[in-house]
């Protein structure tokens, strides 16, 4: 661990060498005065900055985090803390802070929340605007789900990823010496493996992750959405009807029947007791396993999502910050926002992410993190064909609802369970237009 | 994973504000003044004093009761979401859920939980009891071990349950399948009559004990000379059970089973760190679809309507639990 420190640090240093000629011209354009150049404090004494977070999947990110708000605390004499909570408690705690405008001056916000919180959050252009012209704009998706109605609500932070963890061995074992390139290409790899009694794992329970990154993926890259740029309802289509003629078909050729049965947790650990040979998962899989299971490891990689008749999508959400409504210590949030994702600070943060996280930008994929370990090049590239729920239409409240109600797992899941791909279609169509109403 | 702190506000305030506690009844010894003036004159006059000693229960029963159940009766029929003032929209809300096809099924899981978990706690909690009321060694260590499961927090609990109901790791399927009972492993929680069933398991298992330790309790309380004159008048076994023993518990058995039921009806925890409501929304109820659209979507507005559904019921249920108390005055 200590020989590849001290090998990064080399290289990350070469490249904010590089960065620094980069942004030069930005911090002499007025890069948040106070911290960036070490000057005194210039917030009253006394001033309070309060965080909530997620506890990250990655020990080493939220050590790296709180240490750059103590340092941020330092600098601009202000007293931060910063509270990590389990992501699954956000929404409550994000919920009783706007109603009772009480509460942590900034909050993560993980995928859409930005449409769905917006009425209580502060806008953050400044700050975003500010990353964009320093990074050369954003991803696609990170502006869309962080910007309402032309609005900056959000700062993008980290994009996350899940992507095909698969096991080499097992592939190139039954013919496949790399991961397929289109989902038909994989179903006839998974066939063959589990005719081995090595499938492949998917979940299809009420889970927020692992079986949503299907649902929505696969349903892009047949060429279905659940709505038009519009908002209209458009699910029932003939390409929605093969998108789950060929989930029904994959889960009876290739997929472990224990899939409906599945949270996002299962699936890790199927792979790593070498029950399945490929999983759709972040970079959770591989970190345990570099620990725990270094054979797993030497022998996984990962690989893109397949294409489809339509071509290669993501279902991805994406970490930002938003600065509350209510706060009194706007001001101080931002200057914390904008200092922190400057390069020196936001350099350290996403390299401590060892590739479980990108950056917001595709500034970020020039990170020498991401020359450290081949195996994690496909996180660096995911981003890019990364849609957002609503796709092609708007990240709304409206598609929070067809989310939550695990409409698109359902009707995948009801399908495999045995209903017509047509009834399932139609039944996904009632319901969401009752969410999109 | 779900923790405590996520439980369904909503449907509790409506839970809670059904179940008011009565008021403590407070005896105060008045000392006896030569010639009251004053503060002193005004409390011996009976409505002041009353009214005096009743504001503290007053105010703590407004406070954390009637403000949030009144409150979660606002929301539900208002169009609220979480940073936005709400607009009145009548009945609206109610209407959507009957036409909703998953809180359709969260309602009829929600009865079908209830019930039948019910009905097995108190069966298995009466067996327990009248095995427990027999003399035998330990009796008081294998007593209190029996309440362990209803003192472990749900959270944990349910979780090892997870693991046990594991897809992949199941010990039920290790076992069954070393015994050769099974040759293909089962999914516990794949499918959704079977996944409802293992959560009206855990569900029994953890309130069982409560039903048999309140019914030890009950039956603790039976005079033995009963038993014995029925004894000699030829009575069996099952007659004496079912012609003594049950008529003389039959309130507390009564009450149990009320207590028990509300509990159940507003059950969150243990349906959220299993299922999630899922495979296929078969196993919502409806504090658990309350939660995913009060929380997750922020609608605070529908999410209340779904979780007030409960409250006619509980209404029932607590009219009657109270019309049968009173009964006996």
């Amino acid at each position: 661990m200590a020989e590849s420190e001290s090998v990064t640090s080399i290289d990350r240093r070469a490249f904010l060498k590089a960065a620094g000629v980069a942004t030069g011209a930005a911090v002499a354009g007025g890069i948040p005065g106070i911290v960036a150049a070490q000057k005194a404090p210039s917030f009253p004494k006394g001033t309070r900055l309060s965080i909530l977070e997620w506890v990250s999947f990655v020990p080493a990110s939220d050590v790296e985090f709180k240490r750059l708000a103590a340092e941020f605390g330092k600098l601009a004499g202000v007293e931060v803390t910063a509270d990590l909570i389990n992501m699954n408690d956000l929404n409550p705690r994000i919920a009783s802070a706007i109603e009772t405008k009480a509460g942590p001056d900034i909050i993560m916000m993980i995928n859409n929340w930005p449409h769905l919180y917006a009425d209580g959050l502060a806008d953050v252009d400044d700050v975003a605007e500010e990353i964009a012209k320093r990074d050369g704009g954003f991803y696609d998706i990170s502006r869309r789900i962080n910007m309402v109605d032309g609005r900056w609500k959000a700062a993008p932070f980290t994009m996350g990823s899940g992507v095909w963890n698969y096991r080499e061995d097992w592939f190139k074992e039954v013919g496949a010496n790399k991961f397929p390139d289109t989902w038909d290409e994989l179903r006839k790899v998974g066939t063959a493996l589990k005719k081995k009694n090595l499938p492949v794992g998917q979940a299809f329970g009420h889970s927020l992750g692992d079986p949503n990154s299907w649902a929505y993926a696969v349903t892009w890259c047949f060429g279905a959405t659940e709505i038009d740029d519009k908002g209209k309802v458009v699910i029932n289509s003939k390409e929605t009807i093969e998108a789950l003629k060929f989930t029904v078909a994959f889960w009876k050729d290739c997929l472990d029947d224990g899939g409906l049965a599945w949270d996002d947790s299962n699936n890790n650990r199927a792979f790593l007791a070498g029950t399945i040979s490929a999983t759709i998962n972040g970079a959770s899989i591989y970190f345990v396993a570099k620990r725990q299971f270094p054979e797993i490891a030497k022998a996984m990689n990962h690989a893109h999502m397949p294409k489809g008749p339509a071509g290669r999508f993501y279902y991805q959400g994406g970490q930002a910050h938003g600065v509350m409504k209510y706060s009194k210590n706007q001001q101080v949030a931002k200057e914390f926002l904008r200092w922190f994702m400057d390069r020196p600070q936001y350099d350290k943060y996403i390299a401590a992410n060892d590739g479980y996280v990108g950056g917001p930008t595709p500034y970020w994929e020039k990170h020498p993190l991401w020359e450290k370990d081949p195996k994690l090049v496909t996180f660096r590239d995911a981003p890019k064909f990364g849609r957002w729920t609503g796709y092609p239409g708007q990240p709304s409240r409206k598609a929070s609802e067809a989310l939550v109600k695990y409409i698109l797992v359902d009707m995948y899941a009801q399908a495999i369970k045995g209903m017509k791909p047509e009834d399932a279609a139609k039944w996904a169509e009632a319901e969401l237009k009752k969410a999109y109403a | 994973m779900a923790d405590q702190r996520i439980e369904p506000i909503l449907a509790k305030s409506a839970a809670s504000g059904a179940s008011a506690i009565p008021a403590p009844i407070v005896v105060v010894a008045v000392p006896k003044l030569g010639r009251p003036k004053g503060l002193g004159h005004l409390l011996e006059r009976e409505h002041i004093l009353a009214g005096v000693l009743l504001a503290p229960t007053l105010v703590i029963l407004t406070l954390f009761i009637a403000y949030p159940f009144v409150l979660g009766i606002w929301l539900a029929v208002s169009d609220k979401v979480v940073g936005r003032p709400g607009n009145f929209v009548g009945l609206h809300n109610f209407w959507v859920n009957l036409n909703d096809s998953i809180f359709l099924r969260a309602f009829q899981n929600t009865f079908v939980y209830t019930f039948i978990a019910t009905i097995l706690k108190l069966m298995l909690g009466m067996a327990a009891a009248l095995l427990l009321n027999q003399h035998f060694r330990f009796k008081r260590i294998v007593r209190a071990s029996m309440l362990l499961p209803w003192i472990v927090p749900t959270v944990l609990s349910t979780l090892a349950w997870q693991w046990m109901f594991d897809a992949t790791f199941s010990v039920f399927n290790w076992m069954l399948m070393n015994a050769g009972i099974i040759s293909r492993r089962i999914l516990w929680l794949g499918d959704g009559t079977m996944a409802m069933g293992c959560l009206i398991l855990v569900n029994v298992w953890r309130g069982m004990p409560f039903f048999a330790i309140t019914l030890l309790a009950g039956l603790q309380t039976v005079n033995p000379d009963l038993h014995e004159a029925a004894e000699i008048d030829g009575a069996n076994a099952w007659q004496r059970f079912w012609r003594v023993t049950l008529p003389l518990i039959k309130p507390i058995m009564l009450v149990v089973v009320l207590f028990s039921m509300i509990a159940t009806f507003a059950d969150f925890q243990l349906i959220y760190v299993l299922t999630r409501g899922g495979p296929y929304s078969s196993t919502h109820v409806f504090g658990t679809y309350a939660y995913e659209i009060a929380m997750r979507a922020a609608k605070l507005g529908q999410g209340a309507s779904i979780s007030l559904f409960l409250f006619p019921f509980l209404l029932m249920v607590i009219v009657f639990q109270l019309w049968y108390i009173r009964r006996g005055d």
